[in-house]
């Protein structure tokens, strides 16, 4: 079987572009991809996109071209992007293809993302009761995590802390502005613990990462980098996830944990390996919480990871160099290739105010969502 | 509380499938499975541990432990959100996780505002009480727990 070249990276920034649909969003994305490694949108054998809010990815070849090419439409709840990524590795890693491209975009309406209980087969009194909330989620885990591991409230704050700090150095964030830990701190309690600025919020952007064949990518780029491992986990019965109404008395890991094993099995190498990742953000506490379920320390180190700041841009894991989900939002269709882009940037040295000093050469990303599912990379040069 | 509580007002449970109601000592419905003996909340045709269809409602507990807990600190969007408060009055609300002992653990509101009443493994007993009155003045009967006085 052949291997998988990441050659073509590109990005719509992300955040509130008004007058700009999702789907030009995601047109830009793959134009800038096509540019990066120089190859023209005739020049793609397939394509896996996907969108939750903001339309059909397919219907971007009415403005990228009718080629005729193979398009399919990913949906895949909050990994939509992960697994469009993971299909297009298939893709190539099968042999059938040599050259494609995943891309994702998406478009909210401002505000929390809707909820229909209905339609998740929940009941209507869930809903009515008020508590088809995803913040409460996320608040009851790291609250028992906490509870469980000795995390701090301070902990919370400086992730977000280190998360805007990061963002502002990042040309494609939403959020450009580093708060104060102050500012954090002091915003209001949302669910408690988390407090308003530990949250990320629905946003728009559009990503599209082009894939080769080693073969193909060598004939094309003197530099590509290398997807050494992509997979897609959901859910065990008893692993506890968002709108859970009975929960198991017996635990099972998240499909982060399930995934993350995967990932690293495929690539051959550990989580001690890796010298830059993107983990999920989805409140400070998912990241803290994340470090863990991926392997990389043990339940508890956590506290100590983020007070010595081993996780900043200058420390020994630096974790969400673009600001993650916090500072940029989260788009859907295009978040989990924005994690991907990312490291792509860091491993190439492009990072600019935010490259990491390691000279980084191998990188991780990890998508994680509703209803109960991830998706994790492992990219090297 | 029982209905006995509200003997002239006409009442309604949230959802008939939920909970016993009307009854002197309503519990809520789940469902346990006869081939691997899992408990699962609310109750339904089959069972989400091993797939049987061979599974039977069953009556779950009224005390438990506090497994988690957050507190709802603004008003949730309405849909879904059919509670009657305005910005102005809401008042921020308890939801968390209780613990029946051998069966499963049960979300649900709190019926208090503020984290330092409630911590994790504390005791709890389960209240049915109405949620809101309807237009026609019926009062729709939800559950809640509350921490054990």
């Amino acid at each position: 079987m052949t291997d998988v070249a990441i050659i073509g990276i590109g990005i719509h920034p992300f955040g509130r572009t008004d007058g700009v649909s999702g789907l030009e969003q995601g047109a830009f994305a793959v134009r800038q991809a096509l540019k990066d490694c120089g190859m023209d949108w005739g020049d793609m054998q397939f394509a896996y996109g996907g969108s939750s809010a903001a339309g059909n990815a397919d219907a971007l070849v009415n403005q990228l071209g009718l080629t005729g090419l193979q398009f399919v439409n990913v949906a895949n709840g909050c990994a939509t992007g992960g697994s469009a990524l993971q299909s297009a590795y298939m893709a190539i890693k099968s042999g059938m293809f040599d050259v494609g491209v995943a891309v994702g975009f998406d478009k909210h309406p401002r505000g929390a993302f809707a909820v229909e209980p209905e339609k998740m087969g929940l009941g209507k009194w869930y809903g009515d009761v008020g508590l088809a909330l995803t913040t409460q989620f996320f608040a009851m885990k790291i609250q028992k995590y906490m509870h469980d591991y000795g995390i701090t409230d301070d902990t919370l704050v400086k992730v977000a802390e280190k998360n805007y700090a990061n963002g502002a150095l990042c040309p494609h964030a939403w959020r450009k502005t580093a708060l104060t830990y102050e500012q954090i701190a002091e915003s209001p309690m949302i669910s408690h613990p988390l407090r308003k600025y530990m949250f990320c919020s629905p946003a728009e952007g559009g990503c599209a990462i082009i894939l080769a064949s080693v073969e193909k990518a060598k004939q094309l780029t003197s530099h590509p980098l290398f997807l050494k491992a992509a997979v897609v986990r959901t859910r065990h019965f008893g692993s506890f996830e968002v709108f859970t109404q009975g929960q198991a008395l017996d635990q099972a890991p998240s499909p982060s944990v399930d995934a993350s094993q995967a990932t690293f099995e495929m690539a051959g190498i550990g989580p001690k390996d890796i010298q830059v990742a993107q983990l999920q953000d989805t409140e400070s506490g998912a990241e803290i919480m994340h470090m863990a379920e991926n392997g990389f320390c043990a339940d508890g180190d956590q506290e100590k990871w983020i007070q010595e700041g081993y996780t900043k841009i200058d420390g020994k894991l630096p974790v969400n160099t673009d600001g993650g989900c916090l500072a940029n939002g989260e788009p859907v269709g295009a978040s989990g290739l924005r994690q991907v882009y990312e490291v792509c940037v860091q491993l190439r040295g492009e990072g600019g105010e935010r490259q990491v000093q390691n000279n980084p050469k191998v990188g991780y990303t990890h998508v994680y969502g509703a209803p109960g599912l991830s998706g994790c990379t492992v990219i090297s040069r | 509380m029982s209905q006995a509580a509200g003997a002239n007002v006409p009442q309604k449970s949230i959802d008939p499938k939920l909970f016993t109601w009307p009854s002197n000592k309503p519990r809520l419905l789940g469902s346990q499975c006869n081939n691997c003996g899992t408990t699962s909340f609310p109750a339904q045709a089959s069972c989400p541990r091993c797939c049987s269809e061979d599974v039977e409602t069953c009556e779950l507990g009224t005390r438990g432990k506090l497994w988690s807990f957050t507190i709802q600190g603004f008003l949730p969007k309405s849909p879904p959100y059919a509670g009657t408060e305005t910005l102005e009055d809401f008042k921020p609300f308890g939801v968390g996780y209780v613990e029946m002992p051998g069966q499963v653990r049960v979300v649900g509101r709190i019926n208090v505002s503020s984290p330092e009443e409630l911590a994790i493994g504390m005791d709890m007993e389960l209240v049915f009480e109405p949620f809101r009155t309807d237009e026609d003045g019926t009062e729709i009967i939800s559950y809640a727990f509350r921490p054990v006085a």
